[in-house]
């Protein structure tokens, strides 16, 4: 075969065509799928599906909180209404990301932790939902620009609130260690709470956005691959539960993600109020 | 097709972010925190901190309203024992009046059932005095008389004349108490 011959069997053999038996192989995912061809452009700029998930998350969030608090009234006017479920996804934050991490003095960053943790949780669990089903959030500049505004937030809070060089005194000076060990400790605290703190609150995202699109591609793909009139039909329908016990633990981990992601960045911040741990 | 075979010749690298969704993402993110931060969610606390001390209030009223209803209550028990205790005290006074009115009554009627008595009894007594005298009086002339012209004599003599009719009514007397006598034995 030639180079081209080769090309065109490349080219026919696609993730939806390929089956068991039909001379195509298992069109195994990789990071490929990851990356999008612009849907559309404008200028020079090139749209992604995954911009356009953004956007949508944007849109979303603005939309259901405008219903819920544009007008909010004393009594709820329906208990399924925006205002009613808004107010209880408010109160889930405060309750059980906010108060456990700063207590009720930090009311005061509560929307900057119910913007985080439903702006991080819609772009996940788009990962579920048909015809979007891609977590933008797998791609490593979501994270990462999430990280950017959590690290010097925390940073400017701790120096604000224990003096500049206070904060960086009391990181690499915990309280109660004894004198001889801070040679070692304190470039450990120091490199962990500046350094490291923003790569493992990104990576630790976006790890697990991806490795959750990938098992599901595996096993969807999988399913759709070996469903043919054969015995590997039953490995289809064999994938396909597993597809779905993946599915129902995404449920789960784009909830999780989301919660991880904000707790931490309030414990960050309760961290650079205070200097005791 | 260009832009495929650019997406397929890029190093595909997950750890590079790209920079359009960074600033998206960044962008994404502050329009999502400006709009709660500064709109929808001042709203929502405000709403909560209004509801929470409607509740509160609510309750603390309700609380109040249930101590001023027991104080009253206890006020009007107390005002009802009063008035009880006070009614008591007055039928009890009112039968002391009452036994105290009849018996000054009672007494009053006696003294003047006895002061009638005695008067008419002096009366009586005065009236058969009178009449004794004045029968005295004309019994003795009539007898004179009748006896002057009986015996033709006259009696003029005043005491004469009285001392017979004294010793007259003395017998009469003497034969008045004997008849009575015999009538009493009999």
């Amino acid at each position: 075969m030639s180079d081209a011959q080769q090309l065109v069997v490349a080219r026919t053999c696609t993730e939806t065509n390929s089956h068991l038996f039909s001379g195509c192989g298992y069109p195994a995912p990789s990071y490929e799928n990851f990356i999008y061809t612009p849907v559309f452009h404008i200028g020079f700029l090139e749209v992604t599906k995954p911009m356009l998930l953004v956007v949508l998350a944007v849109v979303l969030i603005l939309v259901f909180f405008g219903f819920a608090f544009w007008k909010p009234t004393m009594k709820p006017r329906r208990w399924w209404g925006a205002q009613n479920i808004g107010e209880l996804a408010i109160l889930a934050v405060r309750n059980q990301v906010l108060r456990p991490q700063l207590g009720s003095k930090g009311d005061r960053y509560l929307p900057f932790l119910v913007s985080m943790f439903f702006f991080i949780w819609l772009l996940n669990i788009f990962e579920l939902i048909p015809v979007l089903q891609f977590p933008a959030t797998s791609l490593f500049a979501l994270p990462v620009s999430l990280t950017l505004i959590v690290w010097p937030t925390y940073l400017f809070i701790g120096m604000k609130h224990q003096g500049p060089i206070g904060y960086f005194k009391n990181m690499a000076v915990p309280a109660g260690a004894p004198w001889w060990i801070l040679p070692l400790l304190s470039p450990i605290e120091l490199l962990s709470n500046i350094f490291v703190r923003p790569f493992t609150l990104s990576i630790r995202l976006m790890a697990n956005m991806l490795s959750g699109h990938l098992l599901l591609l595996v096993f969807g793909l999988a399913s759709w691959y070996l469903a043919s009139l054969s015995i590997g039909l039953l490995f289809a329908a064999t994938s396909f539960v597993v597809f779905l016990l993946v599915f129902s633990l995404e449920v789960l981990i784009t909830l999780l993600q989301a919660f991880i992601f904000t707790t931490l960045t309030a414990f960050y911040i309760s961290d650079a109020l205070e200097s005791a741990h | 097709m260009h832009y495929l075979a650019g997406a397929i010749q890029q190093p595909a690298n997950p750890l590079v972010p790209g920079p359009v969704e960074l600033i998206l993402g960044l962008l994404g993110f502050f329009i999502v925190f400006g709009t709660l931060a500064k709109v929808l969610l001042p709203r929502a606390t405000k709403l909560l901190q209004e509801r929470t001390d409607a509740i509160d209030g609510g309750l603390e009223r309700a609380k109040e309203t249930q101590d001023e209803a027991n104080r009253t209550l206890e006020q009007y028990r107390a005002q009802l024992q009063d008035a009880r205790h006070e009614a008591a005290r007055m039928r009890e006074q009112a039968k002391e009046e009452g036994a105290q009115i009849i018996a000054q009554m009672r007494e009053e009627a006696q003294v003047e059932a006895r002061r009638i008595t005695e008067a008419a009894r002096a009366q009586i007594e005065a009236d058969r005095q009178q009449a004794f005298a004045t029968l005295r009086a004309e019994v003795g002339a009539l007898s004179v008389q009748l006896a002057s012209k009986i015996v033709g004599e006259s009696l003029d003599d005043e005491a004469r004349q009285s001392r017979v009719v004294d010793r007259f009514l003395a017998d009469l007397e003497a034969n008045q108490d004997a008849a009575s006598g015999a009538r009493a034995s009999s």
